[in-house]
């Protein structure tokens, strides 16, 4: 049943580091979870490493497997074969801190940028009434655990720093976006999702989706209804390119 | 001590979950300046697992739903042993509190009619859990979370600052309060992101640490739940009750063993799943207790005529509180017949359409695929019962939630009394939001009493920095991890769900041990992120929480909800009128005394029928 594994772990801090390899056993039903903490336990007591629920519901344990965005905890060593040497890094958006974690601030920072819920004035506690359908679509978007995988894989950000401070990256749109559809909202938030947190540097390439482990379609579901709903305006490249050649304005 | 980060604020709170978060914002919206400091990031706290809903009696569903059937429900459910006041308050104010949650953007499942809906679970009369299909808990925490964030904007707009009333401090652990002259005056604890050292100045704290479920094997707790609070508590002078009270939530994950202890949500039974052992057989009708009996189904065909016509039928036994549902399982297993990994089938596969069941349970069905192959819209679950959640903790006081130390107040699973004996599934939630809101009143409340505040001294401080640093002093050459699994398996094994008191003395005979190596304790690295050092300074507060329990667990010679004694396996109705109020000297010499409960108000004795209250009572109480 169990075997021994080969894995290589990136170890260091802000200054630097690089992968280091293990051998690790692996026992039936084990995810790489278990094996990091088994890691931890026999061979490297201080390897750091952010974890919670190990249950797939807090998006704590979020890092790059073979390259990969995913939850350490919700990966399953029987996706892998026993020979296969499996590499495991820090999500590589956000800073290093140290081995596994890494400063995931940003995404702390963009959060208090989206205006909250603005809650109807009329409407006492108690009194709120909406219909299932209606508050459906939101639902699917605060099922979002917040492991950042999201942000972690959007090229806007993924290698571009430069791109941080005006976008606010895939979580932080869809959070508008389940605002904007939430039936008793009475923020407003279109235009302020395209002139102020960069929905308009998004170009669908459904990234985000992909890598989601609560499988929210952030792009399709979130993200173009967003973006139609700004369409009539100019801002958007992709509709501007489109009046450019389109309807060249006279 | 030049490198000493030094902070100043009204209210402390000691975690980030649903008490933690509802009490900061009470206390932030009395204008007190709050922080809050949490193991883990913001937003991640263990609330997020909790999966079937808040109770609260605000009959959406079954109009005849009311506080005091809600108020019956929870004694019943705590065998009688429950703070009446605090069930009552609880009682009273969980719909405000839901309600209260949709104006932070909450989004439950809705009635037909819009309103909030509501489910059914283990021990409550009438479907009271307001939900988001299996994921409430995550519902809670964001709702929180993202009004923390609404206060912190409204701040900004107002000062340019978001942190200027209300500021959180992640991955922050505190690992001792400052007590001057028997009052609080800080708390001491460490960035685990760099190891620097933080000394906090504020004459309130709020402990909302939740529970201790790390000290056993298998649990559905996470590692943050290592009972600091308690200890915190304990250290600080306050007493702890109930400690010998541990829930063990009869449905965890068996198979794999990674995943071993995991939650799986007491909804799979409200909404139509059965228990079965290896003969096929629906055991919990061989398992109603006599105090039940007239609540339960005793067929199958009634118990299955219950889902849909609840007026004239009663219920399953699969929704008995969870202690009985947790030892019949346990039963059923130790008889042979048992599942393959050790656990008895819970199956939902044959009971609803496969579209119902990934609708209604969604998480579980994606818990089970991702994790263990299984498909629960086809095949049924193998469960067993781990360690959930612990009903003793601070003794305080149920409007304030002030201990008995001035400047300490304790809200949600670290605080004691409100659950009694045993929990019933949904209180939790509730319980969180009732008595974070007032733990936060009343540390505002006492806070702004103050004319002169307590201030730390340099000495207790340097004390608290010599205690976090041994870990790295000594080279006894005690791994912590090792130790960490010998506690666990001690307690899983000995002071587990079913107890006996040789075993349970050989648990404190052990404890000795451990703790006699804990002082041995070596981690190897530096202070910048180090889980083994973390995990040294935890074990300390493990260490005295597990002989808290295990005491109170050796004193109480009978059985009642989460405490069941082999060798006193019957409930005693003198008993009931008796606490076990835990203390501790020194650093961890735990002394357990008896203290009379207190007796409940008369009208809400009225509530109930005479012939129920014998079973629970003693003669002279009931006046005969």
């Amino acid at each position: 049943m169990g075997y021994q594994g080969n894995f290589r772990v990136w170890r260091g801090d802000a200054d630097g580091g690089g992968l280091e390899d293990f051998t690790v056993e692996v026992n039936e039903g084990e995810v790489v979870l278990d094996v990091i903490h088994r890691l931890q336990a026999t061979q490297a007591g201080d390897l750091a490493v952010r974890w919670n629920c190990k249950a797939g519901k807090c998006g704590s344990c979020s890092a790059e497997i073979n390259g990969r965005p995913r939850l350490l905890c919700m990966t399953r060593m029987s996706t892998f074969t026993e020979g296969e040497t499996i590499t495991i890094t820090p999500m590589r958006t956000f800073p290093i801190i140290r081995d596994l974690v890494t400063d995931v601030s940003f995404n702390y920072t963009k959060a208090r940028e989206i205006p909250s819920f603005k809650p109807p004035k009329d409407l006492a506690p108690g009194e709120y009434r909406m219909r299932q359908v209606d508050v459906e679509r939101s639902q699917e978007f605060r099922k979002c655990i917040e492991c950042f995988l999201c942000q972690d894989t959007c090229h806007v950000i993924r290698d571009h720093e430069e791109n941080k401070e005006a976008f606010a990256g895939p979580r932080f749109l869809m959070r508008i976006a389940e605002l904007e559809m939430h039936p008793l909202d009475e923020g407003g938030r279109t235009v302020a999702a395209q002139e102020s947190h960069g929905l308009g540097l998004c170009n669908i390439t459904k990234c985000c989706t992909e890598v989601c482990p609560e499988h929210i379609k952030i792009t399709d579901n979130a993200l173009i209804p967003m973006k139609e709903r700004v369409a009539d305006r100019k801002y958007d490249p992709i509709v501007w390119l489109g009046n450019k050649i389109f309807r060249r304005e006279s | 001590m030049a490198e000493l980060e030094r902070h100043s604020f009204d209210v402390l709170v000691i975690g980030a979950g649903g008490a933690g978060l509802r009490a900061a914002i009470e206390a932030r919206e009395h204008g007190m300046r709050t922080a809050v400091l949490c193991k883990s990031l913001f937003g991640k706290a263990h609330t997020v697992m909790a999966e079937g809903g808040i109770a609260a009696a605000m009959g959406n569903v079954n109009s005849n739903d009311s506080w005091q059937v809600h108020f019956r429900d929870t004694m019943r459910g705590g065998k009688f042993l429950n703070n009446w006041r605090m069930a009552e308050l609880h009682a009273k104010e969980a719909p405000d509190r839901v309600w209260e949650l949709e104006t932070y953007g909450a989004l439950f499942d809705r009635t037909k009619d819009g309103r909030v809906s509501q489910r059914n679970f283990g021990g409550h009369e009438y479907p009271r859990l307001a939900h988001v299909g299996d994921r409430t808990g995550l519902e809670l925490i964001r709702s929180l979370q993202q009004k923390i964030v609404s206060l912190q904007q409204e701040d900004h707009a107002e000062t340019g600052d978001y942190e200027a009333k209300l500021k959180v401090f992640q991955e922050f652990t505190v690992s001792d309060l400052l007590i001057e002259d028997g009052k609080v005056a800080g708390a001491f604890g460490y960035w685990r992101e760099s190891g620097r050292f933080v000394l906090f100045t504020a004459p309130s704290v709020i402990l909302a640490t939740g529970g201790i479920g790390k000290s056993f094997k298998v649990t559905s707790n996470s590692w943050e739940y290592t009972g600091d609070g308690h200890a915190l508590a304990l250290r600080a002078g306050a007493s702890l009750i109930n400690m010998e009270f541990i829930q063990f939530h009869p449905t965890g994950m068996v198979w794999p063993p990674s995943v071993k202890g995991i939650l799986v949500t007491e909804s799979v039974r409200g909404d139509g799943g059965v228990l079965r052992n290896s003969e096929g057989k629906r055991f919990m009708f061989d398992y109603i207790p006599e105090v039940f009996k007239e609540k339960y189904a005793d067929s199958e065909a009634e118990g299955d005529r219950w889902y849909t016509d609840a007026d004239n039928n009663r219920r399953p036994p699969e929704l008995l509180p969870r202690d009985e549902v947790a030892r019949a399982i346990n039963s059923e297993v130790k008889a042979g017949r048992g599942t393959e990994h050790g656990g008895v089938f819970l199956d939902v596969s044959t009971r609803l359409p496969a579209e119902e069941i990934t609708r209604r349970l969604p998480s579980m069905h994606h818990q089970f695929k991702e994790l263990a192959d299984v498909d629960i819209t086809a095949q049924p679950m193998e469960v067993g019962p781990t360690c959930h959640y612990v009903m003793g903790g601070v003794e305080v006081d149920p409007d304030t939630g002030a201990s008995s130390v001035p400047g300490l107040f304790a809200a949600g699973e670290v605080s004691g009394g409100m659950h009694g004996s045993n929990r019933l599934g949904g209180n939790s939630l509730s319980d969180l939001l009732v008595f974070g809101r007032r733990a936060g009143a009343g540390a505002a409340d006492y806070a702004a009493s103050l004319t002169v505040r307590p201030v730390p001294s340099e000495a207790a401080v340097a004390e608290a920095e010599r205690v976090a640093l041994a870990p790295f002093a000594g080279d006894g050459g005690e791994n912590p991890y090792t130790l960490h699994m010998e506690l666990q398996q001690t307690m899983n094994d000995l002071v587990g769900i079913i107890r006996k008191a040789e075993e349970i003395e050989q648990a404190l005979e052990r404890l000795e041990g451990l703790k006699a190596r804990a002082r041995t304790l070596t981690v190897e690295g530096h202070r910048q992120f180090n889980p083994g050092w973390h995990l040294a300074l935890d074990l300390r507060n493990m260490l005295v929480v597990s002989e808290c329990v295990a005491k109170a667990a050796l004193l109480r010679t009978e059985s009642r909800g989460g405490h069941t004694r082999d060798d006193y396996p019957v409930m005693d109705s003198d008993w009931r009128r008796k606490l076990l109020v835990c203390t501790a000297s020194g650093e961890s010499e735990v002394d357990v005394q008896v203290k009379p409960q207190i007796p409940i108000r008369e009208d809400l004795l009225e509530l109930f029928d005479r012939g129920e209250l014998e079973k629970y009572l003693t003669g002279d109480e009931l006046g005969s």
